[in-house]
């Protein structure tokens, strides 16, 4: 498909505007000013009632200067943020290959349950009498979670994965405490891990051990065993790995750590990639979070809410952290405080955990079953592995096939060219799609991570094959003044992140008075 | 299936393209042992309108807020929200987007931040917000975690007036993360002395406004104590809507400000998700866990944003960050900036207004009730009362009158039967004033 109709398809380095608009918009590009430089006073998008009059109860600290906020009619509103909205790239919109993070569909009916009122105009403190269907649903959600991952319990409340990652290594100091065992502090974790494992490992007080990888994109088993010893408390391993691969020793490694003594935390932000053909239990993990807006499509949001449930073994199941469900005779019930129990792990979230997310997360999988959980791991993993077949004679490939549901490559098909890891993903923005994860796992140089999930038709997938081959032809033909100017058919080109740091400005402020105003 | 697109035949032919005989080559790493022959043991694909009738079943079991005259509060209010709100944060291109680490394709995710973030350092008079936190108690327990790094201390000094949810939440982090932590008791007369105790070891006291009881202080003594001894205040406000009339946290002297903004464009879900608020003063933003967005230029010059100040961040300093924090809350902020873009100035003052009005109101008749003394000498939108009979009980009978009356005291502290005879009771601008009258009406016959 000719995509190059009406614009220059090689643009030179050349700043973008050659279009000058008097407006500053470039058709359907508009250009958005912040809601506190539209604002007006006396102008809002609410009509309340006057309050009753009343004598007030304030203790005299009432609010004595205006908070500065800006006022806009619901017009305006709508329009600011549809305006907004339409600056974003969204999996709506477009193949989101971004590796790790597992941009799928995000049904809609998803949001629909979300939002009845029976779940979502509910509040936490309301008589457990009057929320029994809710409390059913965590259960259900509880048990499809056991279920798929083998596993005997699971604590529903943390709030995305590193908060699931907290829970399940605080589980692991308790129980490694209650054992007397309180001199076992040491984690180790594989360098091509989630930026959220050290620092994890690092907040609940452990110190962090790194295991190299070996030349297939594995942990290193010699490396791994010869790092045992009386002192390691657990290994913390994402698996499949962030190399996109499963790793095959998994169950040798799980069996030499339990021989001494150590805990299994699982990173599962890519459980995607075998819920329905492997359960985790199986392979002898003690902990393991789900990411709920991962592997069952609660959406990302632009950056949350999350959910991070977290699926423990026997051994860590005394752990769970307060609160949780019971099923007894009079029917639901939340176990909100220690209730004689020794040592409950304590409460990690405000109330019960992401009810919003819990609802989402059911619906998609009443909707997909048994069965079509299990074709969505298999369509993630023949996505993933049909683009490396297709590209891996013009990108390099990290390590062999197959991989799970990501295929990760290297910079060295770009190696005198040029052009950059981030030129290559900036380039591939003006092509129309979202640039794949870049410079992660940190185990491969310049690394490029795509994850194009099962979502995608061949034909996209396709198109996407179509543009990633066009630009590494172009690198390696030496265009690379085009891909340092790249992006350039976005409403921004790119953005001075050093200036961001350097001299952050993090909120709005009214515009000092010029002198003149102010004499 | 509707949601997976692959024809039986597309997937044989791109496993011919892999030159895979079949899926199962491609999971060939996967350990025999490990292999599932066949389906796990639960049911199979459903349609819409099948699911849509088991989801709306359970929902059928509860009784909602709305369906019944609500007096809950405690750290999740029932507001009304527009209806825009729900209508724009269900825009896929919000939806469906990702953490905006490719500021090119996310402006609009960027630049609401900024929006989001002043809006945050406005109400609450603080210099600098982050991009939001889980919750309020997530976001208090970070706060902790802040003020230790900032003061190279480890201990923390609670208010009995904190909402015990929050205390216990601090508490977890603070036993499994190495700080310790020294609580008042929880005392509805709302006098304590906590600028005693604050002592060399301390790295923060946090304190709450108004109290979990209701109470409205002024913590400017307490501040300047707190700084005084080299530690910082912590400031944490539940009820984000008290902000509007309350004189903020930033202008008592707080260092940090911790709030749960569920309030302000979101619906009660249950307990999640919410919005935690966080914002502190300019010279320890260094040092603030949660993403940051600021303002830039491009490379034409032209303003735009960026997360930024990501050399505190996990996926940046891995064990060396300031918080494990990756996903915050970012829906959910979105909700908040356009429900408080609707308010504005006029709406969010008035909102604040009639919430005082309608607790007023409500104060003056439940504390008509034979019986029933308010407890409190001033409040915001929720008070305590103290029956004459154990609180649990007054509420589970006024269910079956249609009222959810409160939050009883026992249910956030079980162990203190002290507290057993006391009541939480909040009032909105959802509230009508037959709803209140249905209330003192039925709290009579109950008692």
């Amino acid at each position: 498909m000719d995509k190059s109709q009406g614009r220059t398809a090689r643009p030179d380095a050349a700043p973008a505007a050659e279009i000058v608009t008097a407006s500053g918009h470039r058709g359907l590009q508009t250009e958005e000013k912040l809601i506190f430089e539209q604002g007006e006073p006396g102008r809002t998008g609410v009509d309340l009632p006057a309050p009753p009059k009343v004598a007030d109860r304030l203790n005299g600290l009432k609010r004595q200067r205006p908070v500065g906020l800006p006022g806009l009619s619901e017009p305006q509103v709508i329009r600011h943020f549809t305006r907004l909205s339409q600056k974003n790239y969204a999996i709506d919109s477009g193949l989101y290959p971004l590796g790790s993070c597992t941009m799928k569909h995000n049904p809609r009916l998803n949001e629909k349950m979300a939002r009845l009122p029976g779940l979502a105009d509910i509040h936490p403190l309301q008589p457990v009498s009057t929320v029994q269907g809710a409390l059913e649903l965590m259960d259900r959600l509880a048990h499809w979670l056991k279920t798929l991952t083998g596993m005997p319990a699971v604590a529903l409340t943390p709030g995305a994965g590193a908060h699931g990652e907290f829970c399940g290594m605080v589980a692991i100091r308790a129980a490694l405490d209650a054992k007397g065992q309180q001199s076992r502090k040491r984690v180790l974790v594989p360098e091509s891990a989630h930026g959220t494992n050290p620092a994890t490992a690092a907040a609940c007080g452990f110190t962090v051990d790194a295991i190299p990888a070996d030349d297939r994109g594995r942990v290193d088993l010699a490396a791994f065993k010869a790092k045992l010893g009386p002192d390691v408390a657990a290994i913390m391993l994402t698996n499949p790995n962030t190399c996109g691969l499963f790793e095959p020793d998994i169950v040798t490694i799980a069996k030499a750590l339990h021989e001494a003594g150590g805990y299994f935390y699982c990173d599962g932000a890519n459980f995607n990639a075998i819920a329905g053909r492997v359960r985790p239990a199986d392979l002898g993990i003690d902990a393991m979070h789900i990411n709920l807006h991962k592997t069952f499509s609660t959406p990302h949001g632009g950056g949350g809410p999350g959910s991070g449930p977290v699926v423990f073994s026997e051994a860590l199941a005394p752990y769970v952290p307060l609160p949780y469900v019971v099923h007894g005779k009079d029917g639901f019930r939340l176990v909100e405080g220690r209730e004689g129990k020794a040592e409950p792990l304590g409460r990690l979230k405000t109330f019960h955990g992401q009810m919003g997310m819990f609802v989402r997360a059911l619906t998609y999988m009443l909707s997909h079953g048994a069965d079509g959980i299990r074709q969505a791991s298999e369509d993630a993993v023949l996505n993933a592995n049909y683009l490396l077949a297709r590209l891996k004679d013009v990108m390099s490939p990290a390590f062999d096939g197959p991989c799970m549901h990501e295929c990760l490559f290297d910079d060295s098909f770009l190696k005198d060219t040029g052009v950059s890891t981030l030129d290559f993903a900036k380039a591939l923005i003006d092509e129309g799609f979202h640039p794949m994860t870049m410079y992660f796992p940190l185990v491969v140089h310049g690394a490029l991570l795509i994850e194009p999930t099962e979502s995608e038709t061949r034909a996209s997938l396709d198109e996407f094959v179509g543009s990633l081959r066009s630009l590494a032809t172009r690198a390696k033909q030496g265009e690379a003044a085009s891909f340092h100017a790249a992006p350039r058919l976005t409403p921004r080109r790119r953005l001075d992140e050093t200036r961001a740091a350097r001299q952050p400005v993090l909120r709005w402020k009214p515009a000092a008075p010029t002198r003149q105003a102010a004499e | 299936m509707r949601y997976l697109p692959h024809t039986a035949q597309d997937r044989r032919e791109m496993l011919a393209a892999i030159g895979a005989a079949s899926v199962d080559d491609l999971y060939r790493d996967v350990p025999h042992s490990a292999r599932l022959g066949g389906l796990v043991d639960l049911p199979r694909h459903q349609g819409e309108l099948a699911v849509e009738r088991d989801i709306a079943g359970l929902a059928a079991k509860n009784r909602p807020a709305g369906s019944m005259a609500s007096f809950l509060g405690g750290g999740a209010y029932r507001h009304h929200v527009p209806s825009s709100v729900d209508h724009l944060i269900q825009r896929g291109e919000f939806l469906t987007s990702y953490t905006p680490y490719q500021p090119e394709v996310t402006q609009g995710t960027l630049q609401m931040l900024f929006e989001f973030q002043t809006q945050v350092a406005l109400i609450s008079g603080m210099d600098v917000a982050n991009a939001s936190m889980y919750d309020g108690a997530t976001g208090a327990a970070e706060a902790v975690l802040m003020a230790n790094r900032v003061t190279k201390r480890a201990k923390a000094l609670l208010s009995g007036g904190l909402h015990p949810h929050y205390r216990e939440v601090i508490e977890t982090y603070g036993r499994w993360s190495g700080f310790s932590v020294k609580a008042a008791a929880a005392d509805v007369s709302g006098v304590e002395d906590l600028a005693s105790r604050i002592d060399a070891e301390t790295s923060c006291v946090v304190v709450q406004n108004p109290s979990i009881f209701g109470r409205i202080h002024d913590y400017a003594a307490l501040a300047a104590a707190a700084q005084n001894a080299g530690a910082l205040l912590v400031v944490v406000v539940t009820e984000a809507v008290s902000l509007g009339l309350l004189k903020p946290p930033g202008e008592m002297g707080a260092d940090i400000f911790v709030g749960e903004g569920q309030s302000i464009g979101n619906a009660l879900n249950f307990g999640g998700p919410y919005v935690g608020l966080f914002a502190t003063r300019d010279k320890y933003v260094r040092q603030m866990p949660g993403r940051l967005t600021g303002e830039t230029v491009d490379a034409d010059g032209r303003r735009g944003w960026v997360l930024t100040l990501s050399t505190r961040e996990q996926h940046i300093r891995r064990e060396k960050a300031t918080s494990n924090i990756c996903t915050n809350s970012g829906l959910c902020a979105l909700a908040f900036c356009i429900h408080l873009s609707l308010l504005g100035e006029d709406g969010f003052t008035r909102l604040a207004q009639i919430n005082h009005a309608h607790a007023v109101q409500l104060a003056e008749k439940l504390g008509g009730v034979k019986g029933v003394s308010l407890v409190n000498d001033s409040f915001f939108n929720e008070f305590t009362l103290k029956l004459p009979k154990p609180a649990s009980e007054v509420v589970e009978r006024l269910v079956d009158k249609g009222v959810l009356a409160g939050v009883p005291a026992s249910r956030l502290w079980p162990d203190q039967p002290d507290l057993a005879n006391h009541l939480i009771v909040a009032a909105t601008e959802t509230n009508t004033e037959a709803e209140m009258d249905l209330f003192a009406r039925s709290l009579a016959e109950v008692l």
